[in-house]
């Protein structure tokens, strides 16, 4: 009982230590938010080995960014909202300069509290689709694309299997979604695209996390849609894709969003998810260069995170761009605000609404292949929408589309109406052109 | 029609499989008195062993006969679930013997995320296979009668024989067995039981082993249907129901309980969903539960409580 | 020696019926809430606050809440997530949908929103007892679960289905700094804390108690059960949906159905019961230990210098909060409350054995 206290009283002093301590002066510091425990993890553990190897190889391989070493932290949030909170309350204290929330559920919590501590959140393909607009949203980058854009170019590209927008009327096509704001942000997008081309929208909410979805694939059955729309995360997609199996719904005619999407969700169905289709925003495989050099300067050195054979896996990858994107931005930022010097978050958030990366740019990191030029601006914290269809074959995933962009015409108005609602629920003002200067 | 009957049957097999994990938990409580809320957790700690040991079997042993994998797998995860009940009832139950059922109740919760904890750190928390030769395909019966055929999933008609067979497996056990005599006396009275000379620890240990031994068949269907992953243990939380409909004391209770809340999730989600936008199947068999509990505040099949004042 | 009751005689009833009857109590009483409204919001960081101070105080809260229902009236509720959600959804609404509502409405508003939901699932309470009544009360959980994410009316037609609450303000007064917040939260436990004690004192509590103990002897007795019931399910019900309400605006910001989940009410019924049932203090007890504790076992592993991945660390984390969890209740079946009043107990003869 006396050391059960006694350690207490030791943890205590720790902690409040740990609360007072200084931020690391020298160093570039990154907070990682990662869950690798819990239903979903599956999914975050390879998109937390990939940010993690990709900070150690800037180390190893450049020296930092302009002599600037990396630092970083993981935090285990097991994609609870209030432990994602308390990590961010963390390490925000430690010199974060730019945080991935790596879920919906945390971006929302961690919106309201970013303009006050001035760090921008990289949202990467998830979170609030309105953030795009950087008007209103001044620190929520949702970058290379957002659930709207990822409805919009599904929409886009049954219609171009059809032969044509025109020829999807009458036609029904089902949304088996993970019931979550995460699943349900697609609804409005999808909704007026029903409105425009006169299919049939089924809605089919599957109750977190997912592990039961008999229900939901026999009403799959009964309905008889013609294209399946899978949007859910972590066991959701191995189990929604075994249901099809066991319900006859042939695979080939689903689509999942580029969350639903990678190895771990169709490995263990193997052949059973064959011919099953999915978005994809980045490229998969051992071959981009930037792969080759964290096999070379990371686990040749034995410093790699995970197993070797997740290297160059699509979630991985994902993970690898974010941070790649995340270190640009800082790059980017001291190339204003002072090179080998560390930055702040309002500095980053520069640096974040003025990436430039065009196809030399992308070279120069090895990124070819691996994502499209993406440039943003104070405006549009997006920066690009490109984004192809691939299929799995049984043991591998194959490209099996050209890339699309999503259809502005349709997204804009859409973006900047909720921006606009966000923007008068939360009585802010739209930011002005002089403030995208700082 | 075709659409209804494919729903109840289907309903009809859900129905069993949650059976399979309620057993456990009404094995533990006829003996012990104790709400065991680390049954998913057991199901899926028994699980990963299984699973994992099918895949590291080959690989220290070069074997490759896949049912001598698989029967190798399920022994040495069935040693490991009997070590598992040994070490709870000598470190937990038997020190917790006369507390209240509340106390007991986050006692086992306190276990399941031990179990939790240590089936993770062990085994890891990918998602992993267990590959019983269940086939995965659906078949379609009466085709000509109903539009499309009723969708029959061979995978679940299988494990709902698996779990029938397990039910006359322990009904045999409880009944005609010496030991399982002793259980019965156990679960009628402690202290009775003890008077005569039944070892109380020993008939623990036995029980929470017979419920890790079900907790194993049912990880290993649950486990080949749907990967045997962290949210296994989740399952727990929709067999609850039908522990409670059926009566907790009762066997028999927990396969017409697993029948009736199947067959209810699936026809509500089917036809109620729809009108209330769907979701609905989660919280309709705990609602299911609550209205026959009014009217029978013992369940189904359960003991009536008598309070004596 | 300190702790004697030497000289202190009451003379008055008054005096004689109050809550601390012992000096020494209430000095210590009034020091901890010196510390508490006053040294603490000077001396902590904002992570302290922000991570430690103020989850704990609403999660306290919402343990006396339980506590209410578990350990004084003895019905087990395992759906006190739902009543958090209810209450932090009814709050979320009355501030948005009305414009310039007072603070303190609108989580007083949850509160009674939680009540009302409470009452309806506390009726069954008067026919199914025990474990039967604790699975009956998850169908509470998963209902609100599910209703959350499905009435749109109740996110107040948010197409995402997550809420948020920005610009708090009390009075005029903004409530937005971690030290205003950590204010606000203490100030609501204060006046709960007291009034939860001053009602379980009276013949209200009683009657709570007496249902625990043998609700049969108790009916016989003429108290009647509708009401002892339902009033436990009532008041605790209440508490919950502040606390709720609480955690929404102040602790998360911005939140989805899923932070009330089922773990949610696990963690209070932990709470309670590793506190201590039926005592006030042990919700407080309770809630420090499972705030902190997985904060500490989080940053454990990498105390003893070995490398581990946080994985490793967070399921390491787990098996010790069980066995911990299962340890305290062997050591100590009646709580953190019960090893409290011991060592009060002790005290009192200290330094003398016997």
């Amino acid at each position: 009982m006396k050391t059960l206290i006694t350690c207490a009283a030791l943890a205590a002093l720790q902690l409040f230590a740990a609360s007072a301590a200084l931020a690391q002066a020298k160093e570039q510091f990154f907070p990682l938010l990662v869950y690798r425990t819990g239903p979903y993890s599956p999914n975050g553990t390879p998109w937390a080995n990939g940010k993690q190897d990709y900070i150690k190889l800037i180390n190893a391989r450049d020296g930092g960014i302009n002599g600037v070493k990396l630092s970083f932290e993981e935090c285990e949030t097991g994609y609870a909202t209030d432990k994602g909170v308390e990590c961010y309350e963390r390490l925000k204290g430690k010199g974060a300069s730019v945080f991935d929330p790596q879920a919906t559920g945390i971006t929302f919590a961690l919106t309201d509290k970013v303009p006050n501590d001035k760090i921008p959140l990289i949202t990467l393909g998830y979170g609030l689709s309105a953030s795009a607009d950087g008007g209103v949203f001044a620190w929520n980058f949702p970058l290379m694309g957002s659930y709207w854009t990822a409805a919009d170019v599904l929409i886009q590209h049954l219609g171009k299997k059809e032969g044509g927008l025109d020829k999807l009327k009458g036609k029904k096509i089902a949304l088996v979604y993970h019931d979550s704001p995460f699943g349900k942000e697609p609804i409005p997008m999808l909704e007026e695209r029903q409105k425009m081309h006169g299919f049939d929208l089924i809605k089919i909410p599957v109750t977190a996390p997912g592990v039961e979805q008999k229900s939901a694939w026999l009403q799959v059955r009964q309905a008889r849609p013609d294209y399946v729309l899978l949007w859910g995360w972590g066991v959701m997609n191995s189990t929604a894709l075994k249901e099809a199996q066991a319900t006859g719904y042939p695979r080939e005619k689903m689509y999942g969003v580029w969350w639903s999407g990678a190895e771990p969700d169709v490995k263990d169905v193997g052949e059973g998810a064959k011919g099953y289709n999915a978005l994809n925003l980045n490229t998969s495989g051992q071959s981009p260069k930037v792969i080759q050099d964290i096999l070379k300067y990371v686990h040749e050195k034995g410093q790699g995170t995970g197993p070797k054979d997740e290297v160059g896996s699509v979630l991985y990858t994902r993970g690898l761009v974010i941070q790649a994107l995340a270190v640009e931005a800082v790059r980017r930022a001291q190339e204003r605000f002072g090179k080998g010097k560390v930055m702040t978050g309002e500095q980053v958030r520069w640096g974040l609404e003025n990436l430039a990366l065009d196809d030399k740019k992308l070279a120069a990191l090895g990124l070819t292949g691996v994502i499209r030029p993406i440039s943003t601006s104070c405006f549009d914290h997006q920066g690009s929408t490109s984004v192809r269809v691939h299929t799995w074959d049984g043991s591998k995933w194959n490209f099996s589309s050209d890339w699309y962009q999503a259809d502005e015409q349709i997204i804009k108005p859409m973006v900047k109406a909720a921006a606009d609602k966000y923007a008068g629920e939360k009585k802010l003002t739209r930011r002005t052109p002089q403030d995208c200067q700082s | 029609m075709g659409p209804f009957l494919e729903t109840l049957v289907g309903g009809l097999m859900s129905g069993m499989l949650y059976s399979l994990i309620a057993l456990g938990f009404v094995l533990i409580f006829k003996a012990s008195g104790v709400f065991n809320f680390a049954q998913g957790a057991m199901v899926l700690f028994a699980a990963l062993a299984m699973a994992r040991f099918a895949e590291w079997l080959p690989k220290l042993t070069g074997m490759d006969s896949k049912v001598l994998i698989n029967v190798l797998a399920f022994v040495g995860a069935l040693a490991v679930m009997v070590i598992v009940a040994w070490l709870v009832e000598r470190l937990a139950l038997s020190r917790l013997v006369n507390q209240e059922g509340v106390t007991l109740l986050m006692a086992t919760l306190g276990i399941a995320y031990l179990l939790e904890g240590a089936g993770q750190m062990l085994f890891g928390n990918d998602i992993y296979k267990i590959d019983i030769g269940l086939p995965k395909d659906p078949m379609f019966l009466f085709e000509q009668t109903f539009e499309g055929g009723i969708l029959v999933s061979k995978e679940d008609l299988y494990a709902a024989l698996i779990a029938a067979a397990l039910v006359a497996g322990l009904s045999l056990f409880f009944q005609k067995t010496a030991t399982g005599r002793a259980l019965r006396a156990v679960a009628d009275d402690h202290q009775a039981a003890q008077s005569i000379g039944i070892p109380l620890s020993r008939i623990w240990v036995i029980v929470w082993s017979v419920a890790g031994i079900v907790a194993l068949v049912a990880g290993m269907i649950w486990g080949s249907k749907l990967g045997v992953q962290f949210s296994l243990s989740l399952v727990a939380l929709k067999a609850l129901p039908v522990v409670i409909l059926g009566g907790l004391t009762s066997v028999p209770g927990a396969i017409v309980g697993g029948l009736l809340i199947g067959v209810g999730e699936k026809l509500s989600e089917a036809y109620l969903g729809p009108m209330l936008g769907g979701g609905i199947e989660y919280w309709f068999g705990y609602v299911l539960v609550l209205v026959v509990l009014l009217v029978r505040p013992q369940g189904l099949f359960g003991e009536k409580i008598i309070d004596r004042v | 020696m300190l702790y004697r009751e030497n000289g202190q005689f009451k003379t008055t009833y008054a005096a004689d019926s109050q809550i601390l009857p012992i000096r020494q109590d209430r000095i210590a009483m009034a020091l901890l809430l010196a510390v508490a409204f006053i040294v603490i919001p000077m001396v902590s960081s904002e992570y302290l606050l922000r991570a430690i101070f103020i989850p704990f105080l609403i999660l306290s809260l919402a343990a006396l809440g339980l506590n209410v229902l578990v350990g004084y009236c003895g019905q087990i509720s395992l759906g006190s997530g739902a009543f958090m959600a209810v209450g932090a959804y009814v709050a979320y609404n009355c501030q948005a949908r009305f414009e310039g509502m007072p603070l303190i409405v609108s989580l007083l508003a949850g509160g009674l929103g939680a009540t009302v939901l409470g009452v309806a699932f506390g009726l069954p309470s008067l026919r199914i007892k025990g474990l039967y009544l604790a699975v009956a009360t998850l169908a509470a959980q998963f209902f609100v679960d599910w209703a959350c994410l499905r009435l749109k009316w109740v996110t107040n037609d948010s197409t995402s289905g997550s809420v948020s609450v920005a610009n708090l303000n009390l009075f005029g007064v903004s409530v937005e700094s971690p030290a205003a917040r950590y204010l606000l939260c203490l100030a609501f436990v204060v006046v709960f804390a007291l009034a939860t004690k001053n009602i379980v004192r009276g013949h209200i509590g009683r009657s709570w108690m007496a249902m625990r103990d043998m609700d049969v002897a108790a009916a016989v007795i003429g108290i009647r059960p509708i009401q002892a019931k339902l009033s436990a399910f009532a008041v605790s019900s209440f508490i919950i949906g502040v606390a709720g309400a609480l955690w929404g605006f102040v602790h998360l910001g911005s939140w989805e159905p899923a932070a009330f989940g089922i773990n949610r009410s696990f963690d209070l019924l932990f709470m309670v019961i590793i506190g201590g049932l039926g005592s006030i203090s042990g919700a407080f007890f309770g809630a420090a230990f499972i705030v902190v504790l997985p904060l500490l076992l989080d940053k454990l592993p990498y105390w003893t210098g070995l490398p581990m991945d946080t994985a490793t660390a967070s399921h390491l984390a787990l098996m010790i909060f069980g066995a911990l969890i299962v340890f305290f209740l062997i050591k100590e079946p009646h709580g953190l409350a019960r090893l409290w009043a011991t060592a009060k107990e002790k005290l009192r003869l200290w330094p003398f054995p016997h």
